[in-house]
């Protein structure tokens, strides 16, 4: 037990345990912009799949990391448009159609897999980004001072969306769009424009979620996600709709799981207790939600599509 | 409900549709085509993708080997995970004439328990696993793959400079089990101070919780890291990028981190399939289990061309082969 | 809707109507074209041809006797979980929890039959499917009461305990109910033995995969839609669905409904799961440690399959047929052609989109018919007023 005190242990377990949330984050900060607009999004793990093994697929052609990522990006505005096209224009039961997303993801990814990577190869991490000055603290600064880009992105990405949401007009103009469609309607809001907007930037992060996963691991697998999209999505839920609730749960998540898996290398837990141990970040998460108990509403238009007339 | 009158009419008309195709299009039979110089018609089932660098890939690609030379006509039901979808895949190759139905993986046992006396004609296969069920049409292998991981833990301990391997298993059951058991018992060997860590991640697929648990292990300062299953490409991964060498088992992953990759057990399945290719042809459907092992080259450890090895570590892992080979030493299965 | 006074000569319609009905019959056709066109392509890519393909997956479906039972087998737990599903969003909780609640289901059966395996057949089969009922009742009470209770997301609970239920699941199935008599040199396969004759659901025809389970999956969805349009419970359950308020105004114990809802879809789950076990060609629970290993996606299939039912518990046994169809005939492809399943995956996905995006079009092209029908043909606008 001493041992997980030392350290290089802590200091490794913390920083394991932001690179384990960071997927969750970015797919999460997505999901909540959607759905703060009315529009949930259940495709999530469909589109981080396909952002994933496009990343994958660009990283091993090119080599260029940075192109990888916005393979996955661009990956994700793609799916974004369909989904928007789907939910918003055709007002389609938000619920199926993202399944249905996430089947098409699933199966998609696999085929491509086979198809294109006969023989898969590793590609190379992100490189540790060092912050000047800051990285030198103690403790402090291993952890969160010298992670790669697309963490210090996926953090940063926070406090922007909790701007824009709280103090811009657009952000006013995606809060109305998702409590009252019609009233925001009324005065001039398009709700179809808004939709988009925050479907598009919402499956464009879930694609970088799913490249940052990729780059995380270094090699792209079958169902490579694990269902962590609809993770994601149940994160949005935990926080409240608010970028800093998503950000909580996502740490809360990856830090459990992070510590559950260092006990288990260091033998801390033995081997007899090793799935229930697994166990430890869903009930931990759900257990903080009770405790809480805070009476958060969801967007009141949220999962109904508008029609005009309505 | 508009919507909903429009669901039904939807599911209906696909209905319809359905039933009138399947009536037009014809179903597939056949008959157990007899198996002596012909085509012979093999099907292979496995729990993961065909290219997964693991468990999967050998013995797909030891049945590829073997096409040409043997007559084999091969399908391939991969990335069947789900137990049932794997059983009707079985029963449907049983039931369309093909001779041989590998069965890939030790959850299919006990389907093949139930499906093999239903198709007396059909030679079943099961691996890994030394159980044949007393039944005359099913074959059973099985790899001891703590033998290549004796040799491995070996030479992993003498390797090592910091004193600390990390071993990562996915369940702990079957092939990952024993050969978890040889590393640890084969690094204690070369070095009784030595400290080997084992964890078991709780999944053959998640390949996050193999990348975390590895960089948990560089950690705690392990500078030598293995483990088992084809999620464990994550754990390469974390390897390459941290330049700690590596021991893989089931294939040869020296392509997946050409400078950290040591050396692999390799699963050579095809002194086994020729076996029962044989029998198969020459009337024989089942009863015998098989074993891969040092000996008879069914486990090679592949040396990555690209590793320099010192010479005392190579050595003394030829030394323990030999050993093994000669039974010398046995390595444990718990 | 009609204007009074205004009759339609069937062989003189307003040109615009004409069209718009038009359009509304075409859609649909045109949305499974071009899902079919989608999935030749990928077969294409594939090398397959994609006439043999689709007439594989056909055959495997529905093309003989063994197919149609291995589709109706198949179709069991997509049943099941489809016809709770109906259950929890007409009370408006949505249930994403089905795969962790089939995987609890199978265990609580699995133990029961592994407890007392000597029981005779009549009494041990409805023991083990209760204890799958309960099992996985238990699994839909908890994220129902934290709902009701608690206010606590129903959608974060039920993907939560879905996580928890697979790490158990492993647990169980590694430890204390796995089969001991070893088969391999060492290490045990994470399964159960072979349960015990007296619990194996029987074959009602010979040499096909068709079992009791049919029958009672069947039933069970009967009872389902009698329970939710014949009996108070079900009224106050959909009365909660479209308003919790109101509901509570009407004097309806609201938090017992909601939580009741979560527990029989949870139980209806648990069932499946039980199903899954005893119905299985290997009599055994076995787990490759992850719950599609077991489940097969039925948790999630169960959604779309209700929800294409409209939430109603006897076409959902028509949709779970046909897209328990899909499914075999995916695997029945890869045998004849060599695609791998997962282009039926993918095309399962293609046609949920297709199928679910062309409703608005087809709504909207009756609505301007309609409005053609009141008000002759369209001015500019004017039909943008009309109420969809």
């Amino acid at each position: 037990m001493s041992q997980f005190f030392t350290a290089a242990v802590l200091t490794a377990t913390v920083a394991s345990g932001i690179q384990l949330a960071t997927p969750f984050l970015l797919a999460g900060l997505g999901e909540t912009m959607g759905q703060r607009s009315g529009v949930v999004n259940l495709g999530v793990d469909g589109i981080m799949l396909l952002g994933a093994f496009s990343a994958y697929f660009t990283a091993l052609k090119t080599g260029n990391l940075l192109l990888a990522a916005l393979a996955g990006i661009g990956i994700g505005v793609a799916m974004g448009l369909v989904t928007a096209l789907v939910s918003v224009t055709l007002k389609a039961e938000q619920g199926i159609s993202g399944i249905g997303v996430f089947l098409f993801g699933l199966g998609l990814t696999d085929l491509l897999l086979l198809k294109l990577v006969p023989a898969p190869a590793t590609v190379a991490a992100l490189p540790t980004v060092r912050i000047p000055l800051l990285d030198r603290l103690p403790a402090i600064g291993t952890v969160f001072f010298q992670q790669d880009w697309l963490v210090y992105f996926a953090f940063l990405l926070v406090p922007v969306l909790t701007f824009v949401l709280n103090r811009t007009t657009y952000g006013m103009k995606i809060r109305a769009v998702g409590e009252n469609p019609a009233a925001a309607d009324t005065v001039g809001v398009s709700v179809a424009r808004i939709r988009y907007s925050t479907v598009l930037i919402g499956c464009a992060l879930a694609g970088l979620a799913g490249a940052a996963l990729l780059l995380f691991v270094g090699i792209f697998q079958q169902d490579l996600t694990n269902s962590e999209g609809f993770i994601a999505v149940a994160l949005v839920y935990f926080g409240a709709w608010r970028p800093i609730g998503v950000m909580a749960g996502s740490l809360l998540y990856g830090m459990v799981g992070s510590i559950v898996l260092t006990s288990k290398t260091l033998g801390i837990i033995p081997l007899s207790g090793s799935d229930i141990a697994a166990m430890a970040p869903a009930v931990i998460t759900v257990l903080a939600l009770l405790s809480v108990a805070r009476r958060f509403r969801q967007p009141a238009a949220l999962g109904r599509p508008y029609e005009r007339g309505t | 409900m508009r919507q909903t009158s429009f669901r039904r009419f939807a599911v209906v008309l696909m209905g319809v549709v359905a039933l009138v195709a399947a009536a037009c299009g014809s179903s597939s039979t056949g008959s157990t085509s007899s198996p002596s110089v012909q085509t012979l018609k093999v099907a292979l089932i496995e729990p993961s993708l065909r290219n997964d660098l693991a468990f999967s890939q050998s013995m797909f690609a030891a049945l590829q080997s073997l096409a040409g030379p043997m007559n084999l006509q091969i399908a391939v039901t991969d990335n069947a995970f789900n137990v049932t979808d794997a059983a009707n895949a079985m029963h449907q190759y049983a039931a369309s004439g093909y001779n041989l139905v590998i069965a890939h993986g030790s959850q299919y046992g006990g389907t093949i328990q139930q499906l093999a006396p239903q198709f007396p004609k059909t030679s079943f296969a099961w691996g890994t696993a030394g159980v044949t069920f007393g039944q005359p049409n099913v074959f059973a292998y099985q790899a001891n793959s703590q033998e290549g991981g004796y040799v491995e833990g070996y030479e992993a301990a003498l390797l090592s400079k910091s004193k600390v391997l990390g071993v990562i298993g996915p369940i702990d059951v079957g092939d990952a089990h024993l050969y978890v058991v040889g590393f640890k018992a084969g690094a204690l060997a070369a070095d009784p101070h030595v400290t080997v860590r084992v964890s078991f991640t709780g999944s053959f697929s998640d390949t996050t919780l193999m990348s975390t648990a590895a960089t948990s292990y560089v950690s705690q300062g392990a500078d030598v890291l293995t483990g088992t299953s084809q999620s464990v490409v994550g754990a390469i991964g974390v390897a390459k990028n941290k330049n700690v060498a590596w021991f893989g088992t089931q294939w040869d992953q020296s392509s997946l981190a050409s400078s950290q990759v040591v050396a692999s057990q390799v699963y050579d399945w095809t002194g086994i399939v020729k076996q029962m290719v044989t029998a198969i042809r020459g009337g024989v459907l089942g009863g015998a289990t098989y074993t891969i092992t040092l000996g008879n080259d069914g486990e090679k450890i592949a040396y990555n061309p690209s590793y320099s090895l010192p010479a005392s570590v190579k050595s003394g892992g030829d030394g323990v082969v030999a050993k093994i080979i000669s039974g010398a030493i046995t390595p444990p299965t718990n | 809707m009609r204007a009074p006074g205004l009759t339609r000569h069937p062989r003189i319609l307003p040109a615009g109507r004409r069209r718009a009905l038009l359009i509304s019959w075409l859609v649909l056709p045109s949305a499974a074209i071009v899902a079919l066109l989608m999935g030749a392509v990928l077969m294409l890519v594939f090398g397959a041809n994609p006439i043999v393909g689709y007439q594989a997956l056909l055959a495997g479906a529905f093309g003989d006797s063994y197919a149609l039972t291995s589709t109706a087998v198949k179709a069991v737990p997509l049943l099941l979980v489809g016809a709770g599903i109906c259950i929890a969003f007409r009370a408006n909780v949505l249930n994403i929890g089905g795969e962790g609640q089939i995987a609890m289901g199978g265990l609580a059966a699995t133990a029961t039959a592994l407890a007392v395996p000597n029981l005779p057949s009549p009494v041990l089969i409805p023991l083990t499917l209760l204890a799958g009922a309960v099992g996985g009742g238990v699994w839909g009470a908890i994220p129902g009461a934290f709902k009701a209770y608690f206010n606590v997301n129903e959608i974060l609970s039920t993907i939560m305990l879905n996580l928890v239920a697979v790490q158990f699941m492993n647990y169980m199935l590694s430890g204390p109910l796995v089969a001991r008599s070893g088969y391999a040199v060492g290490g045990l396969i994470p399964q159960t033995q072979l349960l015990s004759p007296n619990s194996w659901l029987p074959t009602l025809i010979e040499g096909t995969q068709m079992h009791l389970g049919v029958l009672i999956a069947l039933v069970l969805a009967i009872a389902v839609y009698v329970l939710l349009w014949r009996t108070s419970f079900g009224f106050r359950i959909r009365a909660v669905g479209l308003s919790r308020e109101a509901s509570q105004y009407a004097g309806i114990a609201v938090k017992p409904t909601i939580t009741w809802a979560m527990t029989l879809a949870g139980a209806l789950s648990g069932v499946a799961g039980a199903m899954l076990v005893f119905g299985s060609i290997s009599h055994r629970m076995v787990t490759d440690g992850s719950l599609t290993g077991f489940t097969g996606n039925a948790g999630f299939n169960g959604i779309v399959v209700a929800l294409f039912a409209g939430l109603h518990p006897l076409w959902t046994i028509v949709t779970a047929f046909l897209f328990a169809g899909l499914l075999v005939g995916g695997t029945s492809m890869q045998v004849v052609t060599g695609v791998p399943s997962d282009l039926v995956t993918a095309i399962n996905g293609l046609v949920v989109v297709l199928v679910v995006s062309v409703e608005y079009m087809r709504r909207r092209s009756r609505a301007r018919a309609r409005a053609v029908d009141m008000l002759g043909p369209p001015a500019a606008g004017v039909t943008e007023l009309v109420r969809a």
